[in-house]
């Protein structure tokens, strides 16, 4: 797509961002994109383990095969309040944009960096400081709220741990939103010569309209969280209706954030699909301007939908209808984009390299998240669904398989690139079919358990939920087991992989015109760009 | 308002075009941060709109027990620190340092101004007792809870005792206000919001004085000119929205029966 005069002849220089600087120190005060992705990158995978320590910990105590429960009632809910917000707001919402679009953003869009590198390392120690004040609440004050934080609970009953947690999560949203403000900036003027608007990466599009979200909807967390604190610190009553306060209004809040948040998490993991699928199709993608326009559709309808997670909370049965029809309009731009992929491949020149392979279990994965959503945006139906299993099964359907599959996608992807080394192909596709095998023996049974009534976030339940649960649980070692072969495959390429070539994908998007790994400020010469970012055939 | 003039004086960074590429991309990172203060200020006036249309005679009772002239006068010194920050920048811009480190100065007194009687307003009503919550009415174990009975004799009590009046400024037209609040169930709500809002925008009004504190001594030491001033005109546009929030602030709280 571009005039070829930035690439090498052997692969690599031997001067790269890696050993651009050496030490500790040249890393932690790097203002370089990449060095900030891969920080973020090994924060949030330790973060990953111990979010998922905590689900194993639940899943285990939820088999029940010894005769005497695993964990009593208060550190279940104190396991899965931890599981949850560690997986929210410290995994799944800065994983794919701060890890793998802080990495890419700027070399796709043929810049040396993104516009203000200063705040980006900011943004980054700022993300620490949340997850370190998030996590304190660990030692000093263990939380049982739940990730969502409902009031009255939250604010007059639990202990006053929620305000360690609170502060962590509002600290990391502040991160969230510098992260997201230097996105839209570098969009906006940093793009190479040529490069016009509808001449940028899918990729690119889908940060674009996660950075718009993270920008009109983190303030409204922000100030609820915010609120929170002051209700636990100063008593003010604004959610406490024993002092006059509305924990309805806190829901609103919350949920005006948290399903635009939503969003933040799978936007980012299609505009990841859509690199993969053409990458591994050989061919242009299809409808290029659909799916760019389809991101920012969505990211416009999800700030309508909030009241979908509130059918039950006594609001009018007008509001419901009216949450309920917006919610499936959602349905709309997600098949566009699911549609567009098919096509793509559709007489493509598809090879089933590791990365495509998580691509398709997202596609399949998110397909049934997305219509078990369905399900639950129909009034009737949240009634007998809402707060069950069946809630659970969806959700980790949309997160998991969806933003995590692409994420992993997403790190063999463009591994070469940050490493300039390829990870075992072999390795890669044990860990795929490994999480995709227990990702549905996981979680498949729990639709079938919600179906039954099995009532979410609680510590027991009736023996006749128990053989479904077991084999939930075994599913679950499955996933555990999937990303430890997916963690050591990446370890090992780091250090014993093959050398990578430039453009071992055969990819045409900017990135992979450059060297692998590339120089510190990405391009030799600043490419210019004569035309659109999939020019396959 | 002149343009940025690339001189040799002043790199850009190395990923910037030019000096005036970099500015204008400053600028708009500026702009949206500038947008989530808004938002999420918009959040809690959304709160306060919900909860006046609930309770519109705890709000109304409530504002009028807030000192409007203090408020009024707090408006006049943030406008002024707000032209004195306008005026800074087109100082800066103009190289004229000396003077603009003065209007910066004068900024940084009009922001402690405000803290100053801000810190009177504060003080007078943990004296009276229209305190947020779980501090109401001085006493901590009243508000929250059972003992609202308790704690409303109290304040009836403290509003019969002269000489406690006297020496907190309070006279029998501010008594007859304060028994009007308190004779409404939750009349806490109002100030709750009322110390959330301020104290948050309290909060703001400090950081935009530390942040103006920064740009005076860059000021001084000519690290910014007519070359470079885009801190100057950064930190001048947080100002003026700590300003507009308070411009909202001080009707929706101390006019608005
Ligand atoms: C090995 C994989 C995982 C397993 C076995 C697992 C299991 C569970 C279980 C059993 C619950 C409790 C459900 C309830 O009672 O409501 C739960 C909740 C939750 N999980 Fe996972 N999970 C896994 C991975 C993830 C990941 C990767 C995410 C991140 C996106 C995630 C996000 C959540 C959230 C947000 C909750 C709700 C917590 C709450 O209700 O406060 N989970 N998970
Ligand atoms: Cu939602």
């Amino acid at each position: 797509m571009s005039s070829a005069h930035t690439k090498t002849e052997h692969g690599h220089t031997d001067h790269n961002y890696l050993n651009h600087g050496s030490g500790i120190w040249s890393w932690m005060t790097t203002l370089d994109h990449k060095r900030i992705g891969l920080m973020y990158f090994a924060t949030v995978s330790t973060l990953f383990l111990i979010g998922g320590f905590f689900a194993l910990g639940i899943r285990l105590h939820l088999a029940k095969f010894g005769a005497e429960p695993l964990l009593d009632p208060d550190t279940y809910n104190k396991f899965m309040t931890f599981h949850g917000a560690i997986m929210v707001f410290m995994v799944i919402i800065p994983g794919i944009p701060a890890f793998l679009g802080n990495f890419v953003l700027p070399i796709q869009l043929g810049a040396k960096d993104v516009a203000f590198p200063r705040l980006n390392l900011a943004s980054y120690y700022i993300f620490i400081a949340g997850a370190a004040i998030a996590a304190s609440s660990m030692v000093f004050n263990q939380v049982d709220t739940g990730w969502t934080f409902y009031t009255p609970y939250s604010t007059a009953k639990t202990s006053n741990g929620v305000i360690l947690l609170v502060l962590g999560a509002f600290t990391m949203g502040f991160s969230s939103i510098l992260t997201g403000l230097n996105f839209i900036v570098t969009t906006h003027k940093l793009r190479a010569p040529g490069m016009t608007m509808d001449r940028i990466p899918l990729m690119i599009w889908a940060l674009y309209s996660t950075s718009i979200i993270q920008i009109l909807a983190t303030p409204i967390l922000a100030i609820t969280l915010l609120l929170i604190g002051a209700e636990k610190t100063l008593g003010v009553g604004i959610f406490d209706p024993d002092l006059g306060g509305d924990p309805v209004l806190f829901q609103h809040f919350f949920w005006f954030y948290s399903h635009p948040a939503v969003y933040i998490m799978i936007l980012p993991a299609m505009g990841v699909i859509s690199e993969l699928i053409t990458a591994f199709s050989k061919k242009t993608i299809f409808g290029y301007r659909a799916i760019a326009y389809s991101s920012v559709a969505i990211a416009a309808v999800s700030f309508l939908v909030w009241g979908h997670h509130m059918f039950v909370s006594g609001q009018s049965t007008l509001a419901g209808i009216v949450f309920s029809i917006i919610t499936m309009f959602v349905g709309v731009p997600t098949a566009i984009k699911l549609f567009n992929w098919i096509s793509t491949m559709y007489r493509g020149t598809v090879t089933f390299e590791a990365p495509m392979l998580f691509a398709l279990g997202f596609m399949f994965l998110f397909t049934i998240g997305g219509l078990t959503g369905v399900f639950l945006a129909s009034t009737g139906m949240d009634v007998h669904f809402h707060d069950t299993y069946f809630v659970v099964a969806h959700f980790h359907y949309v997160m998991v398989g969806g933003t995590l599959m692409a994420l992993m996608g997403g790190i063999f992807y463009w591994f070469p690139k940050m490493f300039g080394r390829m990870t075992s192909d072999l390795g890669g596709r044990i860990s795929w079919v490994l999480i995709f095998t227990g990702f549905n023996v996981t979680f498949f049974p729990q639709f079938v358990l919600g179906a039954m009534g099995m009532p979410r976030r609680y510590f027991d339940y009736l023996p006749e939920y128990t053989n479904l649960n077991q084999i939930s649980t075994v599913g679950s070692w499955l996933i555990g087991l999937g990303f430890l072969v997916g963690l050591i495959t990446i370890i090992h390429g780091i250090f014993k992989g093959e050398k990578a070539s430039d453009n071992p994908w055969g990819a045409k998007t900017l990135e992979w015109q450059t060297s692998s790994p590339p120089p510190h400020e990405n391009f030799i010469n600043t490419p210019t760009v004569t035309a659109g970012p999939y020019d396959f055939r | 308002m002149t343009s940025v003039s690339s001189s040799s004086e002043f790199q850009h960074q190395h990923h910037f075009k030019s000096a005036e590429h970099q500015y204008a991309s400053s600028k708009q990172g500026i702009w949206l941060f500038l947008c989530t203060e808004i938002l999420m200020f918009g959040g809690l006036f959304v709160g306060y709109l919900i909860y006046h249309s609930l309770y519109p005679t705890v709000f109304k009772n409530g504002s009028e027990t807030l000192d409007w002239k203090m408020g009024a006068v707090n408006t006049v010194v943030l406008l002024v620190s707000s032209f004195t920050m306008a005026a800074a920048i087109n100082y800066v811009q103009r190289g004229l340092h000396k003077i603009a480190a003065i209007m910066l100065a004068l900024t940084i007194a009009c922001a402690g101004a405000f803290m100053v009687i801000k810190y009177f307003e504060y003080s007078h009503k943990f004296h009276v007792g229209t305190v947020p919550g779980k501090f109401s009415l001085v006493d901590p174990t009243c508000g929250a809870g059972g003992k609202r009975a308790e704690c409303e004799s109290k304040i009836s009590a403290l509003l019969k005792n002269p000489a406690e009046l006297e020496k907190n400024h309070v006279n029998a037209e501010e008594v007859a206000r304060l028994k009007a609040v308190i004779s409404q169930p939750k009349w806490e709500m109002f100030y709750g919001f009322y110390f959330v809002m301020t104290g948050l925008h309290g909060i703001h009004v400090v950081a935009g004085a530390l942040l103006i504190f920064w740009i005076f001594i860059k000021t001084l030491r000519r690290k910014v000119g007519p070359e470079y001033y885009t801190p100057v005109e950064g930190v001048g546009l947080f100002w003026h929205v700590v300003d507009l929030v308070w411009i909202y602030l001080f009707p929706l709280l101390y006019l608005v029966g």
